[in-house]
């Protein structure tokens, strides 16, 4: 009767080995636990001059500061990735064979390549010729970082909205043809906002990873929250010791909460989504999978369609 | 081309450090998926809690931030004097491991629920359902979503070369320090990748016609 393929409702034998096996497992979990609590005791990591740092104006300041630049750097990498997004999707589904070839030769290339990779040339690349494009400072880290998730994002967005394009009832294009419109029309006002509709929260979740890959630009020093974080971690000394675990605590509750704020608006929408009566199916709110899936979208999509140009469509 | 010619050793020692961080590390992503899974879908809530909390945390940290705990908490408190390799190894592996944990119970989800019903009333317990029944038909159905996880887990493997590992990233660093051009050093580190990639989905390709079952 249960609902899992795995075991069904426990007879009263099961019930009690299941009893036993919680109460071995809880033990387990909490032992576990405790054993890292205690040698982080023992280390004096929970000693409250540690936690008192977060008292300090300083520490407060630079760990704003990190998440306002995490945020800069997550709204416009992700206001540019969802716009190129389009723009390779529509690309992607070109008449002319130029345009398709590059669209799927740019977004075959940087799927494939580490977004550190491309993040690191960008950066190097903008270091050298910094007098000619006109950066200063910070901005070279800035736009490397920007670029580079927007190419990295951008690729990705572009093949979940062609998957969704691919997933609108046929009849809507046909009949947008019957119309008289021209291509770009029925593009861009009825296939683009339905895909968009079908794809929120795959895209949604795609946003997740791009808020995650944020954080590398520690690696090219460029100051945003995680190298806050470690700036602040290496550089306060507390009982002859770096304040790691207290300063990593706290900001990947940051990091935890932002994403999981993210994730349940993709939940809220997908599940709106569900409600409305449109025929479009909307995407199951995936999790923030790494970028390689969007393949798996586009099968899942393609899958789905003959089922979705059976619904109402209004 | 001559970048590529003249630090050719250099290029093998980076991708063969690539090829090893990510052989290492899809092989622990693998075991702890497969059990955290297996923790998912137990009749045992503390253990069913144990798995959620994980994979919710895992998921939604940036794989940088890993890599920091691992480098600079780890060693301090637990294990000092741990190699980066191994420390790579157990952030990438952990990371990666919620990931199979989704893919692995998604894929026990697709199997019919009267395979196991047929099962139970054959009278096998729980490990006889899931090891001879349950296990071997999802398998199918896990290893799409599983050839993209090692996909991305390849080009994670990056970040371990921003933390002193030698791979392709660090050797693409190491040759720009240097002054090479680095539109040059791109393109081969690029082919590197395109390599290891293609060779990932070419491998999961023959895999899943290899383990097709009838349904």
């Amino acid at each position: 009767m249960s609902s899992s393929v795995l075991y069904d409702a426990p007879g009263p034998k099961a019930r009690i080995r299941n009893r036993i096996y919680s109460i071995v497992g809880g033990l387990a979990v909490l032992g576990l636990i405790v054993f890292a609590v205690v040698r982080l005791n023992d280390k004096g990591q929970f000693a409250p001059e540690m936690w008192n740092i977060f008292n300090y104006a300083g520490v407060r300041t630079s760990i704003r500061d990190g998440v306002v630049t995490t945020l800069k750097v997550f709204a416009v990498a992700a206001v540019l990735s969802l716009v190129l997004g389009v723009l390779l999707a529509v690309g992607r589904l070109s008449d002319h064979k130029a345009v398709r070839w590059f669209a799927t030769g740019f977004i075959e290339l940087f799927r494939a390549v580490p977004l550190l990779i491309t993040i690191y040339v960008l950066w190097v690349l903008f270091l050298t010729y910094r007098s000619d494009l006109g950066l200063s400072g910070d901005n070279t880290g800035f736009w490397a970082l920007v670029i580079g998730l927007t190419v990295y994002n951008g690729s990705v967005q572009a093949e979940v909205l062609r998957a969704g394009i691919n997933s609108v009832p046929r009849g809507q294009r046909e009949a947008a043809y019957a119309l008289g419109m021209r291509k770009t029309q029925v593009m861009m006002t009825v296939l683009v906002p339905q895909a968009v509709r079908a794809m929120l929260p795959t895209i949604i979740s795609q946003l997740v990873v791009t808020l995650k890959d944020t954080s590398l630009g520690y690696v090219i020093t460029y100051q945003e929250l995680l190298f806050q974080l470690q700036q602040l971690a290496g550089n306060i000394v507390v009982n002859d010791d770096n304040p790691y675990v207290p300063v990593i605590i706290v900001g990947g509750a940051i990091y935890i909460a932002m994403c999981l704020a993210l994730s349940a608006l993709a939940t809220w929408i997908e599940r709106r989504g569900r409600r409305a009566k449109t025929g479009i199916r909307v995407a199951d709110a995936g999790q923030p999978l790494a970028a390689a899936d969007a393949l798996d979208v586009v099968d899942h999509a393609t899958v789905s369609a003959p089922d979705a140009s059976t619904g109402k469509t209004n | 081309m001559n970048v590529l010619l003249d630090h050719l050793p250099q290029f093998r020692e980076g991708f063969l450090g690539t090829l090893s961080i990510t052989a290492a590390s899809a092989a622990l992503a693998l075991v702890l998926g497969i059990v955290i899974a297996g923790f998912r879908v137990s009749p045992i809530p503390p253990l069913r809690a144990f798995g959620t909390a994980w994979v919710t945390l895992l998921r939604n940290t940036p794989l940088t931030l890993l890599f920091l705990i691992a480098f600079f908490v780890i060693p301090q408190i637990f294990f000092p004097g741990t190699s980066p390799f191994v420390l790579a190894m157990g952030a990438l592996g952990c990371y990666t491991s919620s990931f199979v944990c989704e893919a692995v119970r998604s894929g026990i989800n697709t199997v019919p629920l009267g395979q196991a019903e047929a099962a139970r009333s054959l009278g096998m317990t729980f490990f006889q359902t899931l090891r001879l029944i349950v296990l071997p038909q999802a398998t199918r159905s896990v290893i799409p979503p599983m050839s993209s996880i090692f996909i991305a887990l390849t080009k994670n493997s990056a970040i371990a070369g921003a933390f002193s590992n030698t791979e392709l990233f660090n050797v693409s660093k190491l040759l720009s320090d240097k002054g090479f051009a680095i539109g040059w050093i791109f393109l081969w580190i690029a082919l590197c990748y395109l390599v290891i990639t293609f060779a990932i989905s070419g491998l999961f390709r023959l895999l899943e016609s290899r383990l097709e079952v009838a349904r």
